[in-house]
């Protein structure tokens, strides 16, 4: 009987933790606009704002150009059904929960490169310039941003002997606080990738329809209504994701190692403070940084490939055998 | 596994870890200027390990080493190689490399093949910076490199200034620290070097009227039919 309810209790856990990414990804945004606001001395949005936009595209009609097939209606189902399966893998409050067994990060690439797959296969299928345009741009971007982020994720993997996350942070939680030049490399091109792959500055901007410097979204100015809606919920799930992957592993203190209410809580609160702090840095970061030229992003992105290299190279040299 | 190792020796390791960056940042710097300063900051660290592992190894001796490295390689140095540069008219040269992607993955194999030569001494076991040995090899054959990609006189002088460098991160994690009076015999004559570059560089700017090194292996008439 305590094992059935333990068990329930776990993955109530899980449900309650897909859930906060779902509901968190809306609210990262409007913070992170918040405050590019206030920098460029503006009052801005509410932080609350995010969510407005999504329920108005959400009651509003979707339509659907006549050229496109079925695959352009299905694909924001598919986009955002596995960003939201690839979040949930992440652990955001508690380790171990019963998604443990999957939350392994390759699995966790996989599901994101599932995502962006279809997500350039509706850009390029409508047949607009714009659409195709922007499909092969982000495919140049995460075909580089892919190498570099499986790099630092091994670097990391190889200290814990595993490429699970919830070993990955177990590990770290136990080494506690230690300089090792390995993690600092990994999260810098961590950090790169993930600029990159969520589609903000220098890469790309997140706040302009410029015909020119537009990625993410040139893939959809043919949707409308729910779909445009899904498609954006799953860019801001995709946000959070990688500021729980990187709050998480680098700096996993205040994580959840029980499912007590307490530790619960407390798990909650590191991460919100930690996603906070994430957001902050990200708007100070786009504030005071230039969009890059398109062909200077595969520069970017060699330097995290180089930033993730270097940290398994000075993991093998520096850290084993001491 | 690193967690056993005291605080400061920790610290050996990121700063040594992050000289090799600096290395690789100096590599790719197109811009000169931005070089010099790259260079100025990698003196600086290997200044900054030199202290930590005076600190950490109790080799009071090494005291003077670092600031010695402080005061030449991070701030003497690289002044003297900015004036030259306000004074060759080079402050805004930018030099493009060629197949920049394909030179930085070199340098990361030349880092891997410097691993694999040391390894035999890590087993060893000598104290606990051994492990750094690996690093400053990397960076001396990183300064090679540089020295055979770059084609502008000053980004060369940049890649023997780092080789030198790493030569002395080497003395300093493999056996503590030269005796002072080597230090100093280095020291000299790395000044001594630099006014001679310095010389160098006006005279070649004379003779070729660029300090494109390339522009060297050609002839002087052939390079006269071609203009």
């Amino acid at each position: 009987m305590d094992h059935l309810l333990s068990q329930v209790t776990a993955w109530g856990l899980v449900l309650l933790q897909a859930l906060l990414y779902a509901v968190l990804g809306p609210l990262l945004v409007g913070w992170v606009r918040k405050v590019k606001a206030l920098l460029q001395n503006r009052r801005g949005a509410p932080v609350l704002q995010p969510y407005r936009d999504l329920r108005k595209l959400l009651v509003k009609e979707t339509r659907v150009a006549h050229t496109a097939s079925p695959l352009f209606r299905a694909a924001p189902y598919i986009v955002f059904v596995s960003t939201w399966l690839g979040a949930a893998t992440v652990p955001l409050i508690a380790v171990d929960l019963p998604t443990a067994a999957i939350a392994d990060i390759i699995v966790l690439v996989g599901l994101l490169a599932l995502g962006r797959f279809f997500l350039a296969l509706a850009g390029m299928d409508v047949g607009t310039a714009f659409g195709g345009m922007g499909a092969s741009r982000e495919m140049l971007v995460s075909a580089l941003a892919e190498p570099a982020m499986l790099m630092a994720i091994f670097t990391l993997a190889m200290g814990a002997h595993s490429t699970n996350l919830s070993t990955v942070i177990g590990h770290q939680l136990a080494g506690g606080l230690a300089l090792r030049p390995s993690i600092l490399f990994a999260l810098g091109g961590l950090t790169l990738v993930a600029i990159a792959e969520t589609g903000r500055i220098p890469v790309d901007n997140p706040a302009t329809h410029l015909e020119l410097t537009m990625i993410h979204e040139a893939m959809l100015l043919e949707y409308s209504g729910r779909h445009l809606a899904l498609m954006e919920w799953a860019a801001q799930i995709k946000l959070v994701l990688y500021g729980a992957l990187i709050a998480n592993i680098f700096f996993p203190w205040g994580i959840g190692e029980s499912f007590s209410p307490g530790s619960l809580a407390l798990g909650i609160g590191a991460i919100v403070a930690k996603l906070l702090l994430l957001g902050g840095a990200l708007a100070i970061a786009e504030s005071v940084l230039a969009k890059m030229r398109l062909f200077r992003a595969p520069a970017f992105l060699n330097l995290a490939l180089l930033l993730s290299l270097l940290g398994l190279l000075s993991h093998v040299i520096l850290e084993v055998g001491t | 596994m690193i967690a056993p190792l005291p605080l400061l020796q920790q610290l050996v390791l990121v700063l040594a870890a992050i000289v090799l960056l600096t290395s690789f940042v100096l590599l790719a710097q197109a811009r000169l200027i931005s070089a010099i300063h790259v260079f100025a900051w990698q003196g600086a660290l290997v200044a900054a390990v030199t202290a930590v592992v005076a600190a950490a190894g109790g080799a009071p001796h090494l005291y003077f080493s670092a600031v010695l490295t402080l005061g030449l390689k991070a701030l003497l140095i690289p002044w003297m190689l900015h004036r030259l540069a306000r004074r060759l008219e080079l402050d805004r040269h930018v030099e493009t490399l060629r197949l920049p992607t394909l030179v930085v993955m070199a340098a990361v194999a030349l880092v891997i093949f410097s691993y694999w030569l040391v390894l035999p001494m890590v087993q060893e076991g000598l104290a606990f910076t051994r492990n750094i040995v690996a690093v400053s090899l990397a960076v001396v054959l990183i300064g090679l490199l540089m020295m055979v990609f770059r084609q502008q006189a000053v980004a060369q002088v940049l890649g023997f200034m780092s080789m030198e460098n790493g030569l002395f991160l080497a003395a300093v994690s493999a056996t503590a620290g030269m005796p002072l009076v080597v230090e100093l015999g280095v020291a000299f004559d790395v000044l001594v070097a630099m006014v001679l570059f310095g010389v160098f560089f006006f005279q070649i700017r004379e003779s070729i009227e660029s300090l494109d090194v390339d522009r060297l292996n050609r002839l002087k008439e052939t390079a006269e039919e071609r203009e």
